[in-house]
């Protein structure tokens, strides 16, 4: 199409028009918001990290959106710590010192998260953790977004104890995640009126169940608690279902489907398995639909599974900006404060809110089905509080805790 | 051979010269970012030249030096945690590692071991190492005072302090002068270990051990001591690197962690002592600024630049610069002393 | 007794297992000292040949016993000729280079499939031990691994092919004279021992998964099996797989898996230990 000149000068014009207002903004907003930012979106853990680096991506460009916060823009640092314990220390200065970021949101295992708070402490900088984990995180500067086992793994126990009986047998990953979850397994089943038989740990390159497989047909459970972790761990949903046990004992998890599993199983190897979490990609809500669709639209229809690390990683940015605009500063003690003042956001998880007493969230819980290889959402609990850590930390009363307590479960 | 000497005690000065340099100098370059940074590449460059001596030099293919170099950030946190005083930590850390490598050394060359199994022995250890403390999470896996914490660590380690005031701790800019002053500490002692009678027996172990046995050395103590400096040196570097982040976890064991120690020597250059400094240096670098960027997968990165390397500069960089150096300086007739002397300098 | 038929069953599953991850590693480090330590990668590509044929909607039977080997080992003969060719008789170097290998593979199969793969379930089902299930795809594995240590057998000692290949191994001055081009020989070995890890990915991927880091799981467990068994590779993979494999699963199914992982490595290194040569340096001397 051939433009004349006049038409050329009024298009010229209007972009002008478009224009003006932007570069204004920009001389207007000098100085950024800065955010770190760090996950593994290499190595094992990568596929974990990429979900919840999409979700941190989607908050910020939101927040941007709607004209950043306190008429500054964010700016997103991230850095790949490629599933190293020692990258995670060396970014976490490099944030801190180098950088000089407002805030961190980041970390994946528990490992990664103890390896940077303390750095985060050291250095003055407000750090968010937006994982689902053990619990027993107690620090003033860190606040901890994602579901502890008193939020979830309750739950589940009680849907097993209703819908499949009394004796539980447990499987679970050695390492911390696992140890806690399995002794809180138990105590619940135990609180239900219920027992457990035995309980068994698996490192975490363990791939052959078979003898496991054995145990769990002598001592013929009601149901199976797990708590395995990561893809070698997925190996044994595929010998249960192989040695054909799919339909004669059935599993309930508190781990299973975080991630991509799925996708990688058959849907007759993962049909039936119960499970409890902060969020499903289908929970039915406005909210929750806008969120799914505009990750899938922002990164292409190509992205699997959207769980909770991601909705918890999406809503602790937006609990952070909020506490910001609120505190009208980013100064890290005045954010501290306002967050701490019972900041809540809407979000696709439903209503999420920040406790003071341990800077972790009460949040609403639900428990779901695998059915066809999508979630079936049985049940939703709202407002559950984090009983477990707030059984060992009050920091409205001791501010200056910095410690991981590993709960004492009784 | 006299000239050899002199050269030698030449690149030995210049060589302390430039670390003495370094350790004063950056402080006034670098930012306390870069030097944290540094410290922490000074650390694993002490864990390069740990491997870098026991290999290019003793002959011996460990698989596991980073068994060592857990178990001295580790004996070092339980120790500091206990103790209160950093420095009979420092040495606990230095002398566990040491009598642990005793321990599998002995087993491993008394056994007559051979070379490829040796690998196998102590890549096995340190698998096992890594399964052990992943599953010491556990409240009863607490040593005194001090929580081993399995798969999660252990957090919050005290830092070194001024000897005997456990309540003057380092800052962040001294560890820098602790860390840097280890490094030249350990390249003066192994420079001089080397060229002891106890290193040329070492180095002629690695060239023929049948005909070193038959001159009436036994191959298998020469080989016990070099790996029991080596596992000692590990040890220290664990130290400093638990200190360098107040953490310590069991992915100190794993194998990606003796890997990489593998591939700094690798790089800088086998059969030589400033070698694995450069390399670790370089490579940890490289590795730093792949995490920067999202394009492309950081283990593509890694492995193709190892296979490039072994491929196409399999001696490392440090030989082959020397080398190219020397023919552009140094005037040696073709045959002369040059290769027989690079044999044993660093 | 029923109990007793299931744990024997097991400890077969876990034997043939075994056999299945260290053959092809057996074969190349047996024949050519070439500690391939990207072995686990080439695993995982088996792996993923039959997942990716399997999810296109080639038949499981076919992209498991075909198109994963045929797959890897074109691959492996790539691998050959690219680079392990020049580095033959550096032992060191070609651990490093394949170690490279490694890691470039787990990098560049995220890159193409990113880190979520549909994965194949195992076909078959379950058949009933008395009162206990056991999966006949297990029974299945432990078939092919028989038959898979049965063929290289007999390839090795029977045909003229095996021949040239063990006189090579022997001493390839004395082959080169007589006619034989060592280098092709070489070859053949490498590409034949990457289809057989192909095969075994394949195999294993129905009940292992399919991730770029699944190799990291089975290496050390494979190298160990295959040093554990000693220089006649073929009998030394199939007693050190049977002896590993009681241990493991005994010790697992009498405690915990930790300690039956612990208890693995533990009886490899005391074994090292006392039969420096693996278990066919001592005993069975003459078989292959």
């Amino acid at each position: 199409m051939a433009l004349n000149r006049r038409q050329f000068v009024q298009i010229g014009a209007a972009a002008g028009l478009i224009a003006a207002p932007m570069i204004n903004r920009r001389a207007y907003a000098a100085e950024p918001i800065k955010v770190g930012s760090l996950l593994d979106l290499s190595g094992p853990l990568g596929s974990s990290g990429q979900t919840m680096y999409d979700a941190i991506q989607l908050a910020a460009a939101e927040v941007n959106a709607k004209g950043g916060l306190l008429g500054r823009p964010v700016q997103l640092i991230n850095y790949d710590t490629q599933s190293t314990i020692q990258l995670y220390s060396q970014y976490a200065q490099q944030l801190a010192l180098k950088d000089k970021v407002d805030v961190v949101h980041g970390g994946i295992t528990s490992a990664s998260r103890e390896a940077i708070r303390p750095v985060f402490d050291r250095f003055r900088v407000l750090y968010f953790y937006n994982v689902l984990y053990e619990g027993g995180v107690c620090d003033r500067d860190t606040f901890c977004t994602g579901t502890t086992p008193a939020q979830t793994v309750n739950k589940l126990v009680d849907y097993t104890l209703k819908n499949f009986g009394k004796k539980a047998y447990v499987i679970a990953a050695d390492y911390n995640y696992g140890q806690i979850t399995a002794k809180w397994m138990k105590k619940y089943t135990q609180d239900g009126g219920g027992s457990v038989v035995t309980v068994d740990f698996f490192p975490l390159d363990v791939t052959n169940f078979s003898a496991t497989i054995g145990k769990i047909q002598e001592a013929k459970p009601d149901v199976v608690l797990s708590a395995l972790v990561g893809s070698n761990h997925t190996a044994f949903y595929r010998q249960w279902a192989a040695a054909g046990m799919k339909s004669r004992i059935p599993i309930a998890s508190t781990t299973f489907g975080l991630v991509n599993e799925l996708a990688t199983l058959d849907a007759k190897e993962s049909d039936g398995i119960i499970t409890a979490y902060g969020y499903y990609e289908e929970i039915d809500t406005p909210a929750s639909k806008d969120f799914v669709k505009a990750i899938r639209d922002k990164f292409g229809a190509s992205v699997p599974y959207i769980g909770e690390l991601a909705a918890v990683t999406y809503e602790g940015f937006h609990l952070w900006a909020e506490g910001v605009v609120k505190a009208g500063s980013v100064d890290r003690m005045k954010d501290i404060v306002a967050l701490e003042s019972g900041i809540s956001f809407d979000g696709p998880s439903g209503k999420v809110t920040l406790d003071h007493a341990t800077h972790h969230t009460i949040r609403n819980a639900y428990v779901g089905k695998a059915v066809n290889k999508k979630w079936q959402v049985l049940q939703s609990f709202p407002n559950q509080a984090p009983a477990d850590t707030a059984a060992v930390c009050d920091l409205i009363k001791h501010p200056n805790t910095d410690k991981m307590f590993v709960i004492d479960v009784k | 051979m006299a000239g050899a000497i002199a050269s030698g005690w030449a690149s030995f000065a210049a060589m302390l010269l430039a670390g003495l340099v370094l350790m004063f100098g950056l402080p006034h370059v670098f930012d306390l970012f870069g030097l944290l940074q540094m410290t922490v590449f000074v650390a694993m460059a002490v864990l390069a030249l740990s491997q870098g001596f026991i290999w290019g030099y003793g002959g011996i293919m460990s698989f596991g030096q980073s068994a060592f170099f857990g178990l001295g950030g580790y004996t070092y946190a339980v120790a500091v945690m206990n103790l209160g005083d950093s420095t009979g930590a420092v040495a606990l850390a230095i002398a566990l590692p040491a009598a642990f490598a005793a321990l599998l050394g002995y087993f491993m060359f008394y056994g007559r071991i051979s070379d490829a199994y040796v690998g196998v022995v102590t890549l096995t250890v340190t698998v096992i190492l890594f399964n052990v403390f992943n599953s010491t999470a556990g409240d009863w896996y607490t040593i005194g005072n001090a929580p081993l914490g399995g798969f999660n660590g252990m957090p919050s380690v005290p830092p070194l302090n001024i000897p005997g005031h456990p309540d003057e701790p380092l800052d962040p800019g001294q560890l820098w002068y602790a860390a840097m002053g280890s490094l030249i500490l350990v390249y003066v002692l192994l420079r001089g270990v080397l060229a002891s009678r106890f290193g040329r027996v070492v180095v002629a172990i690695r060239e023929n051990e049948t005909r070193a046995m038959l001159l009436g050395y036994d191959p298998r103590l020469y080989k016990l001591l070099t790996f029991t400096l080596g596992g000692g040196i590990a040890g220290l570097a664990g130290c400093l690197f638990t200190n360098w982040g107040s953490f310590i976890s069991p992915t100190a064991f794993s194998l990606a962690q003796s890997a990489q120690i593998i591939i700094f020597v690798l790089v800088g250059g086998l059969g030589t002592l400033l070698g694995p400094i450069l390399g670790a240096v370089a490579i940890q670098y490289m590795v730093t600024l792949i995490g920067a960027q999202q394009k492309v997968d950081g283990n593509l990165i890694v492995g193709v630049v190892l296979i490039g390397f072994v491929l196409l500069v399999p001696q490392g960089v440090v030989p082959v610069v020397r080398n190219v150096l020397q023919r552009l300086f140094v005037r040696t007739p073709r045959g002369g002393t040059a290769p027989v002397a690079s044999e044993a300098r660093p | 007794m029923d109990l007793i038929g299931l744990t024997g069953f097991n400890i077969l599953v876990a034997i043939a297992t075994l056999v299945l991850l260290a053959l092809g590693l057996g074969v190349i480090y047996g024949m050519m000292r070439i500690i391939n330590l990207a072995h686990g990668e080439f695993l995982m590509l088996g792996a993923y040949a039959t997942a990716l044929a399997t999810n296109h909607g080639v038949n499981i039977w076919i992209s498991m016993l075909i198109v994963s080997p045929l797959v890897v080992g074109i691959f492996g003969l790539l691998v050959e000729r690219l680079f392990i060719r020049f580095l033959y008789g550096r032992m060191i170097d070609t651990m490093l280079a394949t170690w490279g290998l490694s890691l470039a593979l787990i990098g560049l199969v995220t890159t193409l499939f990113g880190t979520t793969v549909q994965g194949v379930s195992a076909p078959l089902g379950g058949f009933a031990i008395g009162r206990y299930q056991g999966s006949l795809y297990g029974l299945f594995l432990v078939a092919c691994a028989a038959a898979m240590l049965g063929g290289l057998y007999a390839l090795l000692r029977t045909t003229r092919f095996g021949l040239i290949v063990r006189a090579t191994m022997q001493n390839p001055n004395m082959a080169a004279a007589l006619g034989v081009s060592p280098p092709r020989i070489y070859m053949a070995t490498f590409a034949l021992g990457s289809a057989l890890t192909g095969l075994a990915g394949g195999l294993l991927a129905p009940v292992s998964g399919t991730a770029p880091n699944m190799g990291v799981a089975f290496v050390a467990k494979s190298f160990i099996t295959v040093l554990g068994g000693g220089a006649a590779f073929v009998t030394g993979t199939g007693l050190a797989s049977t002896l590993f494999g009681i241990i493991d699963e005994i010790a697992t199914e009498r405690t915990t898996p930790v300690f039956g992982e612990v208890a693995l490595l533990l009886s490899a290194v005391i074994l090292i230990r006392v039969l420096p040569q693996g278990i066919t340096g001592r005993f069975f001397r003459r078989s292959t």
